[in-house]
């Protein structure tokens, strides 16, 4: 691909989304904007990049950017991270939370649906606990056409497969035609909408737990700083926001502090303490 | 230590395709192609996991896993259920007979490292 077209794929992408993609992902660019290409009558990815120097039809430049932001997820992806939820966050979460009953959890980039729903299994498991507790859990993504796929809740029959406990498949889901539906309970249980990690959350409120996992490596360091100092902000004092089990805000943020012994785990970091008058 | 599994399956080429993935997997493996070879294979020596398929002569998946639940040792293998059926009845009805997890065929190399991994077991 020539550096032309990949500067004005690349540069629409990162504008878009925040997403950056190195020189090296070029091949990640080709796999995924043909099909795009294709759909829009272009022969090559060169000649949609050639298209997008001119003013285009926001269809294609938004296929584009959502063909390059979509990432490939499963149930229960990453067990260590869902073992850290089930046996100490939501325990804790509950335990605090006991007068108040109140749950606030946000999928930060929730892509094809797969973690909001194995949270609200997981919740779903807590049934009898969480009775009469206001349980919220917003899911959100960049790609409008995720979002319309998650509210559907349809899986493939090798994506039920992947991650998915067979009791858990057999107790919350039904068979529809050669997919899989996710069960109306579960469906009503995550507000799906469809939102930009750089854009301001106007009107999101206050999360007790925010998962935004492998999205962030995909960021330049100011866009992850403001994203993180935002979802810092956004965290209740004793909350958790859980990463992807690499990342590290190390140098990034000092308002979110690391959970000794609890891999990609981040609280918000605990406000100075008074300093004492000292008498003179 | 290597894990062994027992693939249980009538058909030669489910069970070439099994012993492949389960030896990427790092599994070595035995083979039965119906339920009461199977039970034989493992009052000679228990293996820890067991492939089984349902549909099969002699003796069926859910006969075998009822059986091999009954004897000595045998409630120790985890019995993953490999099979074309795949509706939600049959799920129940194998996970309720002492089947530990089920996978719908077709299959490939990643749903079965999810499944095994689930139970632990890589």
């Amino acid at each position: 691909m020539r550096d032309e077209a990949f500067t004005v794929l690349s540069q629409l992408v990162r504008d878009r989304s925040g997403l950056v993609l190195a020189r090296d992902k070029e091949y990640l660019l080709e796999s995924r904007l043909t099909p795009v290409a294709r759909k829009h009558n272009y022969m090559t990815v060169e000649e949609l990049a050639q298209a997008l120097r001119r003013p285009a039809a926001p269809d294609v430049e938004r296929d584009v950017v959502e063909a390059m932001t979509t990432n490939e997820s499963f149930f229960f992806r990453d067990a260590s991270a869902f073992k850290v939820l089930r046996e100490t966050i939501f325990p804790a979460l509950i335990a605090a939370r006991s007068a108040k009953r109140e749950l606030r959890i946000w999928s930060a980039a929730c892509s094809s649906g797969q973690e909001p729903y194995s949270i609200a299994m997981m919740l779903d498991e807590n049934r009898a606990r969480l009775a009469g507790w206001r349980v919220e859990i917003l899911a959100t993504d960049l790609s409008t056409e995720m979002i319309a796929r998650c509210r559907a809740g349809v899986y493939s029959h090798f994506e039920v497969q992947r991650g998915l406990p067979a009791q858990l498949l057999a107790k919350h889901f039904a068979k529809s035609g050669d997919g899989w539906v996710i069960s109306p309970e579960l469906r009503k249980a995550v507000d799906f909408r469809p939102f930009n990690l750089l854009h301001e959350p106007a009107g999101f409120g206050a999360f007790d737990v925010i998962l935004c996992r492998n999205v962030l490596i995909y960021f330049d360091v100011d866009d992850k700083a403001k994203i993180l100092n935002r979802m810092a902000r956004m965290l209740a004092k004793d909350g958790a926001l859980l990463l992807g089990g690499a990342e590290t805000v190390l140098g990034v943020t000092d308002k979110l502090v690391h959970q000794s012994g609890l891999i990609g785990v981040f609280m918000p970091t605990p406000p100075p303490a008074p300093r004492l008058a000292t008498a003179s | 230590m290597t894990k062994t599994c027992l693939i249980v399956d009538d058909s030669r080429t489910m069970r070439s395709f099994a012993r492949i993935a389960l030896a990427k997997l790092g599994f070595a493996t035995e083979e039965a192609a119906d339920g009461s070879l199977a039970l034989e294979a493992c009052r000679r020596s228990m293996p820890e996991v067991i492939l089984l398929d349902w549909n099969m002569p002699n003796m069926n998946g859910i006969e075998f896993v009822k059986e091999l639940r009954q004897t000595p040792g045998g409630g120790r293998p985890i019995v993953l259920f490999c099979t074309t059926e795949n509706d939600v009845a049959r799920i129940v009805e194998a996970i309720d007979s002492g089947a530990d997890e089920y996978i719908m065929k077709p299959f490939d190399t990643d749903i079965l490292a999810s499944k095994l991994s689930l139970n632990g077991l890589i």
